[in-house]
């Protein structure tokens, strides 16, 4: 059969034809499965699209690279369960994209950190790790604080997130540069209509400056949903074995 | 392929592409223009300037050659393009090492090199500047520059296109520069490997078909009966690599004047498909183009034939076939379902057997002048690469069967691994391919320095050797550390006290690798110095061609 090669060997054009065919067939048969496969994603309540001000500080979660050093995936192994929470599931990154599963763990996993620290505290060590942590390599994150964002870009991110597949309602993007600012004021009009359209979304100023929304309210907003969003009193794990 | 009498005519070709050419330059810079003028986002309109500053200088030099007469057709083989490709190389190399020293100082010394007014400088950002950087502003000219020489000598046919090489050569290094500066603006996808923004991956895709036509179309006008098992493996490495990239980087920008988009796959779906790419990344871009650097480059300078042409039909389709199934193996114990996982450790532990059988097929290429490791320091180099080659691809496996990844994975151990691949292997067959290449494309007898070669060799190896076995040590250290109990029952350790535990052998990381770039820079000096045509003094006898020691 190796006496046979030469047919390949001699035609370029075949050649590129064989190697496309040959290197197409793992990457059918391991992805496709997964769009259409129910069992890919578990059964669960309670996660939801992202709010406007939650979307941007994930926009500045990916541009500072954070998924270099942090993960958001947490392993169904004893002490990860221990030390960061409940295994994370496929539903939870369901609306994500991208995804943030990370690859490294040079700082701790993040997929459940929403609760686990008030937001002075995120304020202060993304400010100055070594102040609060003296052993971490963080790097400061100081300028997130003094960077206003602008909700009039919120409709735009949202809308290539529905084209992307994130079921976000033309409400919500009517409403996403006012919904932007709602979360970052307690006493503003349209509150209870933002907490119908983002269940459980935090609603408070984060980084402790009520004057101006900052990258920093919107990464400490993003952070504190973080891994808050499923209603684990309802989940049955026995019905989502894959 | 030598002899004389056997160099073709003058390819009459090369002309025809020129309007082609111009006509692509002025609607590249008319939409640059465009975008610069319309665009609200402060990066778009930096690079949209980039890319028409790119798009004006290319018609100058489009213009300048049409004008000069400098007709391409006077020389058999167009070699210029590969000589600029080994200066890129060279360059991007030494540039992509000391961003990568930079990066592992700040994690040893975090007080000293973060700078809370400079975001831009933060490890995050520079992270896939160094990776980038190193993998395809370094590896991407070398495996362009080699595959540009070895095509035309392998086919005896003078580069297809005229001067469309000299476009995907620009091109390809704009897209770096476009790539490079954007992490530094905070442009990225967040796609490990495959962080540059929907413009930057449509201007590739347009400059890598270009590149797919310039060899195919090389290889389709040879005179040789047979394609060369060196090129084999270049086209399934450019066949391939532009299959993952399109897939993997399909996604919808905000607008066409932003530079943001969301990729098209959502969570599970995009993990798996951001691996796939991943990990061919490795097995193609810096497996696949670089073997075909050891099919070509080990046997020339060795003056022996490639050990085993059957083996190397094995070691080809089973290598490409194989590799594309490992992805998974990034996601073990994730929310990827586990029959995915269980495929992808399957077919990496298979994928143990081709990578051995390419090893074999080069190392056992020196099969009767095992004497040239004493006497060529370039051939140690060659041979030390896949020497490694095979050490990480035996370590690859078992850090891919699932109990050995639930230690393994998120730790240094993963870094270790990737640059014993990366220094060891892919470094040094490229170090050794530009140490071939300089006195052959420049026409000089021998190499400035055998000497700087030794020192080059010798200091790199120490510098892999810290590297790789501090981050063993961390990275096994911090593992084990993680899931310590206490005799109560309770987690022993804090997570800051793991980090803590890491400090001295992320300074001896820091080490291993400023040896490298010190090796590195020695080479540059020495490459400069051969084209120069200087010949060091005391090089007395000491080249391998006048005196094998049989």
């Amino acid at each position: 059969m190796l006496d046979r090669h030469d047919i390949l060997e001699k035609r370029g054009l075949l050649l590129t034809v064989a190697i496309l065919v040959v290197v197409s067939i793992g990457g059918i048969i391991e992805i496709a499965p997964l769009f259409y496969l129910e069992s890919t994603i578990e059964r669960v309540q309670g996660v939801r699209p992202y709010s406007p001000l939650e979307l941007a500080g994930r926009n500045v979660y990916v541009r500072e690279g954070c998924y270099t050093c942090h993960s958001q995936m947490i392993r169904p192994l004893r002490d990860e369960v221990e030390r960061y929470g409940h295994y994370s599931l496929a539903a939870e990154s369901m609306y994500d994209h991208p995804f943030q599963w990370g690859s490294k763990r040079t700082g701790p996993d993040l997929a459940r950190v929403g609760g686990k620290y008030s937001d002075a505290w995120h304020v202060e060590h993304m400010i100055d790790p070594r102040a609060l942590v003296p052993e971490s390599v963080m790097p400061p994150y100081k300028f997130l604080a003094s960077s206003i964002i602008d909700p009039d870009d919120a409709p735009e991110w949202l809308k290539a997130n529905r084209a992307v597949g994130v079921p976000y309602t033309d409400e919500m993007i009517e409403n996403a540069a006012a919904d932007l600012k709602t979360q970052h004021d307690p006493f503003a009009a349209d509150f209870d209509n933002f907490v119908a359209r983002y269940p459980k979304a935090h609603v408070r100023d984060f980084d402790g400056n009520p004057g101006a929304i900052t990258e920093m309210d919107a990464l400490i907003s993003y952070l504190q949903v973080l891994g808050t969003m499923v209603d684990f009193s309802v989940y049955e794990p026995e019905e989502n074995y894959r | 392929m030598t002899a004389t009498s056997n160099v073709p005519a003058p390819a009459q070709d090369g002309g025809s592409e020129v309007p082609f050419i111009a006509a692509f330059l002025a609607v590249g810079a008319l939409l640059a223009l465009f975008i610069a003028a319309r665009t609200p986002d402060a990066m778009m309109s930096a690079h949209a300037m980039m890319f028409l500053l790119a798009f004006i200088a290319g018609a100058f030099a489009l213009v300048h050659h049409a004008s000069s007469g400098n007709r391409l057709t006077q020389d058999v083989y167009e070699m210029g393009v590969v000589k600029a490709g080994v200066f890129a190389s060279v360059f991007w190399g030494v540039a992509g090492f000391l961003v990568g020293v930079i990066i592992a100082a700040q994690l040893a010394f975090p007080n000293l090199l973060y700078f809370e007014d400079l975001g831009w400088t933060n490890f995050g950002r520079l992270r896939p500047l160094h990776t980038s950087a190193v993998i395809f502003a370094f590896g991407g000219n070398v495996l362009m520059s080699t595959s540009f020489y070895v095509v035309q000598r392998t086919c005896r046919a003078r580069l297809f296109g005229g001067l469309t090489p000299w476009v995907v050569f620009w091109g390809y290094n704009l897209f770096i520069v476009i790539a490079a500066t954007g992490y530094l603006m905070g442009v990225t996808q967040s796609r490990e490997y495959a962080e540059p923004e929907w413009y930057a991956d449509i201007w590739l895709t347009i400059i890598w078909v270009l590149y797919l036509v310039v060899f195919l179309g090389t290889l389709l006008k040879r005179k040789e009966p047979h394609i060369y098992v060196a090129n084999w493996f270049y086209l399934a490495f450019i066949v391939t690599i532009a299959m993952l990239h399109i897939v993997n980087n399909l996604a919808i920008p905000v607008s066409l004047l932003s530079t943001k988009s969301y990729s098209l796959f959502p969570g599970v779906q995009d993990a798996l498909t951001q691996w796939w790419y991943g990990h061919n990344a490795v097995g193609f871009f810096l497996t696949a183009g670089f073997l075909a650097i050891m099919y070509y480059f080990i046997p020339k300078r060795a003056e022996r034939p490639v050990y085993s042409y059957r083996l190397s039909i094995i070691h080809f389709w089973s290598l490409i076939f194989i590799y594309i199934w490992a992805g998974p193996h990034h996601l073990h114990y994730t929310a990827l379902p586990e029959w995915a996982q269980t495929l992808g450790m399957t077919f990496s532990v298979m994928l143990w057997m081709p990578s051995w059988g390419g090893m074999i097929n080069g190392l056992m290429t020196l099969s009767g002048a095992w004497d040239k490791l004493r006497t060529d320091p370039v051939i140690r180099m060659l041979i030390v690469s896949v020497a490694f080659y095979g050490m990480s691809t035996f370590e690859g496996p078992l850090m891919s069967v699932r109990a050995v990844n639930s230690l393994s994975h998120y730790t240094d151990w993963t870094i270790g691994h990737v640059h014993s691949g990366a220094l060891g292997w892919v470094g040094y067959v490229s170090f050794g391919a530009l140490y071939c290449l300089v006195p052959w494309l420049w026409k000089r007898k021998q190499l400035y320095s055998n000497a700087l070669v030794e020192w080059h060799f010798w200091v790199s190896t120490i510098g892999i050797l810290l590297y790789i076995t501090s981050m063993w040590v961390s990275g096994i250290m911090q593992g084990l550390m993680w899931r310590a109990y206490n005799s109560l029952g309770f987690l022993e350790y804090s997570f800051v006290e793991t980090v803590d535990a890491m400090h001295p052998y992320y300074v001896i990381r820091m080490t291993g690798g400023l040896l490298f770039l010190i090796g590195a820079l020695i080479m540059a000096y020495n490459l400069w110095r051969t084209a120069k045509g200087d010949v060091r003094a005391r090089e007395f006898a000491a080249s391998p061609a006048l005196a094998p020691a049989e």
